[in-house]
């Protein structure tokens, strides 16, 4: 795949001759993510997340699984063979809330993946496959996050799955039927905790896959780089292994110290204390919120407050909230500059560092009560969202006037490194 | 086409919020949202250390064997523990005989069925034993206790937001009504039956202060029995019931977070040797 010089894969040992002759999976192995996949030399640790998503979602199949072994879906046992596990199963406790901090862990990698996409324009052509497989996994990820927050059942299990199947019901006519189905009922009980304890099973296999169709087209462009511009020549690239391969043993390390301290030290920091009491369908929480990383995507949800016309506002809120993230489908057809660095675009630049503002105060809005000012804030924010991809993104994309590009990879990497060091070589201490 | 659509859909939708922010910010100016009871006069939990905070933080055996026996004779009256079973005893440091002796006399027995007759009867608890309930269902814990149904404490310091200093918190925070509550929410008065605590999310909670008097229960190991030392101590032991596993925690935590930066270290070391001869200014 991809560039021409890219080194071939000769097996020496026998064995694995053989083994290439019937089943090239080491091949394929190797040109995937070994020496055989040429990359920009020049990628900055903003490239490390692909790999640690890729990690997140191991943590969670290993600790999703053993977590299984011990769980009953069952609404008159699952909150006590939870607590059981974390009670009674060796190591219970580090698998649960390795689970639950892995979930979090995941989403924070798979954002600022997000957001190296957006900074350095990664989803625009050759690679807007890339970045359309990249968010049907944020969206299959989203659904198996809602659906692992259930499992517990506890008070904000119960009426998070109330509140988010409700959202169906917004729809005319056939929402209350929709919503009934997918229950499997008037209200969250049994069968709906049933079906979304296999589903929950199911999902993360289905994002392996569609991982693997991500990375596959990935390696027909070959990997982006924050200049945006294309690898010219073998001069520009570097071989997977060992180059990248070190440098992301290392953002791993980085991770797991994060991840490790989260775990051990504040393992409920990022939960909500009412998911500790079990599920009751007569008491409902003074404020229902939902986990964290969905918290800008609630807030915009219950930013419509006003009617339009015969079209009520939840079911505005509940088409806002679903077309924040479709609209993202759209961003390589939106976003024309041919330029994909923000780094050289510094109109646009501005109005990203704006947008990253924006999303973080609708999440703090969306975890806030619905309450004024918070409603009132997200209704600015909201609107700012919608406007920056759907119209100053199109707008700074055909009046800017970028910055003059590097010639190629290897020149900006040599500038860079003249400009540091003011001499050649710095090499680091043995 | 698509940008034309995006532009159209991008401006409805910023157009509709800044039409209902201006609706809502209008509607905020001439008619300001009421101040609620709750708004003004809860109060956040006190603030109190326990010698499990931290990183390094570790159980006090005895503190949790006195918060014990706050349970037993005040709390355990009204409140399950469902989740914890005498055999977890052995983490205050009660030996095996002792836990037996707890579990056999316990007050309230534990259900089962009499083996000759598939009768329902009781029996005396044994260290297998989850804590008995103190009621045989909602509906008997509601008849006697004022319509309001005792929640079960297992839990309880995870359920609630700072769990240890909240239980804390409420059990010293019972006082009378503030006169300048009634004078600016007169219907806020303390209905009957009910108790006037700050610290609890509605102000107004069923239990009556169950902690009244200093010496209310009789230390084995001479620490004064202050209403407030109970309260601590029965808060240490609900950390404990809620988080029995926070010591291997905490250990397990500092061995891995240690291997995790000489680990990363190295890495960091064969990334910048792998790398060497890439980053200079000559190609």
């Amino acid at each position: 795949m991809s560039f021409p010089w890219a080194e071939h894969y000769t097996p020496k040992h026998p064995v694995m001759q053989w083994v290439d002759e019937k089943l090239p999976l080491p091949r394929l192995v190797y040109n995937a993510i070994g020496a055989g996949y040429p990359v920009p030399r020049n990628l900055n640790y903003f490239w490390n997340f692909g790999v640690l998503a890729g990690l997140a979602l191991v943590i969670q199949i290993v600790t999703g699984v053993i977590m299984a072994m011990h769980y009953g879906a069952n609404d008159l046992v699952a909150f006590s063979t939870v607590e059981q596990t974390m009670r009674d199963v060796n190591a219970g406790w580090l698998m649960r809330y390795a689970h639950a901090n892995g979930a979090s862990f995941f989403f924070i990698v798979v954002y600022l993946h997000i957001f190296r996409g957006l900074y350095f324009g990664s989803y625009k052509a050759p690679r807007e496959m890339v970045w359309l497989l990249g968010l049907v996994i944020f969206l299959l990820m989203m659904a198996t996050a809602f659906m692992g927050y259930v499992l517990p059942w506890g008070q904000m299990s119960y009426w998070g799955a109330k509140v988010i199947t409700g959202l169906f019901g917004a729809i005319p006519v056939v929402g209350e039927p929709i919503q009934t189905w997918l229950l499997g009922g008037f209200a969250p009980g049994n069968a709906s905790l049933n079906r979304f304890f296999s589903l929950h099973f199911l999902l993360p296999f289905v994002i392996a896959g569609v991982i693997i169709l991500h990375i596959w087209a990935l390696h027909i462009p070959g990997s982006s780089n924050p200049t945006g511009v294309e690898v010219k020549g073998p001069q520009d690239t570097v071989p997977f292994h060992p180059y990248y391969t070190a440098k992301d043993g290392f953002g791993v390390g980085v991770f797991l110290i994060l991840f490790a301290i989260m775990l051990f030290f504040a393992p409920n920091y990022l939960g909500h204390p009412d998911n500790y009491i079990e599920a009751n369908p007569l008491s409902t929480p003074a404020h229902i919120v939902p986990e964290w990383y969905f918290w800008p995507f609630y807030a915009i949800l219950r930013a419509f407050t006003v009617d339009f016309f015969f079209v009520p506002a939840k079911l505005l809120g509940v088409l806002a909230m679903f077309a924040s993230i479709l609209l993202l489908f759209f961003l390589p057809w939106l976003d024309t500059s041919p330029v994909r660095s923000g780094s050289y675009r510094p109109t646009f630049r501005k109005f990203f560092w704006i947008l990253i503002l924006d999303v973080l105060v609708l999440g703090y809005c969306g975890g806030a009560p619905a309450e004024e000012p918070y409603v009132m804030i997200s209704q600015v924010f909201a609107g700012y969202y919608f406007a920056h991809f759907l119209i100053i993104l199109p707008l700074i994309a055909r009046f800017e006037k970028p910055l003059p590009l590097p010639n190629s990879i290897t020149d900006a990497v040599l500038a860079k490194y003249a400009k540091a060091d003011g001499e050649p070589a710095a090499v680091p201490a043995e | 086409m698509v940008r034309i659509g995006a532009f159209l859909v991008g401006l409805f939708f910023a157009g509709w919020l800044l039409v209902s922010f201006l609706v809502g910010a209008y509607a905020y100016v001439t008619e300001p949202p009421a101040k609620t009871v709750e708004h003004e006069f809860h109060l956040a939990p006190k603030h109190v250390s326990f010698s499990f905070d931290g990183p390094f933080g570790k159980y006090d055996q005895q503190q949790l064997q006195r918060g014990f026996q706050v349970f037993k004779e005040v709390c355990s009256a009204c409140h399950s523990l469902k989740f914890v079973a005498f055999r977890d005893l052995a983490a205050l440091g009660y030996n095996e005989a002792e836990v037996k002796a707890i579990a056999k006399q316990w007050a309230i027995k534990t259900p089962d069925v009499d083996p000759a007759t598939g009768e329902a009867s009781t029996r005396d608890p044994v260290p297998a034993d989850h804590f008995p309930k103190p009621f045989a269902n909602n509906v008997a814990a509601a008849a006697a206790n004022n319509n309001a149904i005792p929640p079960d404490l297992s839990l309880m310091t995870k359920a609630r937001h700072h769990g240890p200093a909240y239980v804390y918190s409420l059990l010293t925070g019972f006082q009378q009504q503030p006169a300048e509550l009634l004078k600016e929410f007169p219907d806020a008065k303390t209905p009957e039956g009910l108790h006037y605590n700050p610290y609890f999310a509605n102000l107004n909670l069923a239990m009556a202060p169950p902690l009244t008097a200093d010496g209310q229960v009789t230390y084995g190991d001479g620490t004064k029995p202050t209403v407030d030392q109970m309260a601590q101590d029965v808060s240490a032991f609900l950390a404990w019931t809620a988080e029995p596993k926070l010591e291997n925690r905490h250990r397990a935590g500092l061995a891995t977070v240690v291997f995790l930066l000489i680990a990363t270290a190295l890495a960091y070391m064969s990334y910048q040797n792998i790398w060497a001869d890439k980053k200079k200014a000559v190609a």
